[in-house]
């Protein structure tokens, strides 16, 4: 079995944010990059379903960024995956969904993958089309949001979550390509061995000369920091001095402290 | 300016966010036809023409099938744009619909500006407005962006869809209802939630002790139920509960869309964090910028005075 996993560098979430000079994306200066998380319970599902099947399965990690992406992959190496393909570009994030999901197919095409994870979205961008475009451009079968995965002979048992609590459960024949949600596995931390290992296995470099271009279906206009729209107040400074004005406020605005 | 709405039922009822797409096709100026996947038991109030396919048939999630659904109602009304709600059927099913028409989508729009759609980015620290560059395109709203000025009315006219055998790689199984077991958030008239700003598992029992001096029960996001910190019936947000209590304390909680789209009826905000442009603070009545961690404990203690 083939398996392959795409995963994205994303900054901390946590971060302050500003637009960069073009005002088409953020100012990379001062962030700092990990693995979207998403993508992290995309990694685990498929290291795990490697080790339900004996190790069999050979796994390849994908990414599309700049240079400092090799961090997020040797990640995914180290975790579990066997080999990995880097498609380097500096210009990744003026391409839209479709340019980055056509990226992918493209080198996909000809591989023969069995299984496809992605996550359900990037942190950053969060528009939630790359995996399920990618599975269209190649034929897949699809589905989206997984809480729950299994897999028995050649056909995949998932949980997709829905809204309220409620789960939908669905059957897919390989080849597939699924996206993976928060909650889905508990995805493990390298260990110092598997690090150690996972900085002599392969990663290719493409250039998106190598794939097939397509252009954009979308642009960014502009890229801005909301509008505060302020209103509430806002308590800064010395604890005990917090906490007799929150007090205060509560007796006076709510019928809950008396 | 024309748009061909998707509307949405699930497990034999139609859901209410359909309603926002009409509401969204207004805001635009654009004639709108709607297509349902549903039942003509369940019709939404609408005044227009829908196009009705059978979920005993097509299934409730087939997105394989549904995707040629909505080909067919493009092919007969040409719209300028297919709109979803970004909801677990939206985002599924919108890229597929886009792919075979080769239409640029915009996800998850919140507001229309000059033409152009705006979406959030990074967590809703940064706003994009993004315009599309194909002919046709599919759009996805944020549930809650676009509610509806008044009480819908109007009784559709109905043409059906049909499909004739086509294939599909997905095998619909049936639901999983929601754990009934845990806490009844929906009454309580107080919450004090956990966020992942509280830092460990281990600090929770801080979190809770502070439920308890306001009379109140604990909540969580969703990042905290998935480390296993808090169990899922506390969780609030889009698929957690969704809560109004008189009094909403968010203990180290930055305000993800699906926490703030769960929590938002309530009567006052409290959030505590230590970034200042956390997005809670848009819509927190007073934000406390502090470590949680120091800043509950000296709360608690003064409320149990």
């Amino acid at each position: 079995m083939k398996i392959l996993v795409c995963i994205k560098q994303v900054p901390d979430m946590e971060s302050r944010f500003r637009p960069n000079g073009e005002k088409t994306w953020y100012d990379e200066s001062d962030l700092a990059f990990r693995m979207n998380e998403y993508d992290e319970y995309a990694v685990e599902q498929a290291v795990q379903l490697k080790e339900q099947l004996g190790g069999e399965p050979e796994i390849t990690v994908l990414s599309i960024g700049p240079e400092r992406t090799v961090e997020a992959i040797k990640k995914a190496l180290a975790m579990g995956g066997d080999r990995a393909v880097h498609i380097r570009d500096d210009r990744h994030y003026q391409k839209d969904p479709w340019q980055i999901a056509s990226m992918i197919a493209s080198y996909a095409k000809g591989e023969g993958f069995d299984l496809i994870f992605t996550g359900m979205q990037s942190q950053d961008r969060g528009s939630a089309q790359v995996g399920v475009i990618v599975a269209e451009l190649l034929g897949l079968s699809c589905a989206t949001t997984l809480v729950g995965f299994s897999y028995d002979g050649g056909t995949i048992t998932v949980k997709r979550e829905l809204e309220g609590g409620i789960k939908g459960v669905a059957k897919l024949k390989l080849p597939a390509l699924v996206t993976c949600q928060l909650g889905l596995n508990t995805p493990r931390y390298p260990t110092l061995p598997n690090i150690m290992k996972a900085k002599k296995k392969e990663i290719a470099s493409l250039t998106p000369a190598e794939l097939s271009g397509e252009a954009e279906l979308t642009a960014t206009a502009a890229i801005y920091p909301p509008a505060k729209k302020g209103g509430g107040l806002v308590l800064e400074g010395e604890i005990g001095v917090q906490v007799d004005r929150l007090m205060g406020i509560l007796k006076e605005k709510t019928a809950v402290l008396r | 300016m024309k748009a061909l709405l998707i509307g949405e039922y699930r497990q034999g009822k139609l859901l209410d966010t359909t309603y926002e797409l009409k509401a969204f096709a207004d805001r635009l100026g654009a004639d709108s036809v709607m297509l349902l996947v549903g039942s003509e038991a369940e019709l939404p109030k609408y005044d227009g023409r829908l196009y009705l396919a059978d979920a005993g048939a097509y299934g409730e999630y087939n997105p394989d099938l549904h995707k040629q659904l909505v080909l067919q109602a493009v092919e007969k009304e040409k719209p300028d744009c297919v709109v979803f709600v970004h909801s677990s059927y939206g985002w599924d099913l919108a890229p597929r619909v886009a792919v075979a028409l080769k239409a640029g989508q915009v996800s998850e729009i919140v507001a229309l500006n000059e033409g152009a759609y705006e979406v959030n980015a990074c967590n809703a620290k940064l706003r994009r407005t993004v315009t599309p560059r194909s002919g046709r395109c599919v759009l996805t709203i944020q549930a809650g962006a676009f509610s509806p000025s008044g009480e819908p009315q109007g009784t559709p006219q109905l043409e059906r869809l049909e499909l004739s055998g086509a294939p599909s790689g997905i095998d619909f199984v049936g639901y999983e209802a929601a754990e009934q077991k845990g806490v009844d958030l929906s009454k309580a008239e107080v919450i004090v939630s956990a966020g992942r700003g509280v830092g460990k598992k281990d600090n929770v029992p801080v979190i809770a002790a502070l439920a308890d001096a306001l009379g109140g029960e604990l909540g969580a996001s969703r990042p905290v139920v998935d480390a296993g910190w808090v169990d899922h019936s506390h969780q609030v947000g889009t698929t957690g509960q969704t809560v109004s209590p008189k009094l909403y304390v968010a203990c180290g909680i930055s305000g993800a869309i699906q926490h703030l789209a769960g929590m938002k009826k309530a009567d006052f905000i409290v959030a505590i964090n230590k970034d200042k442009d956390a997005p809670i603070g848009e819509i927190a009545d007073v934000l406390v910028v502090a470590d949680v961690m120091q800043f509950v404990p000296a709360f608690t203690a003064r409320c149990a005075r």
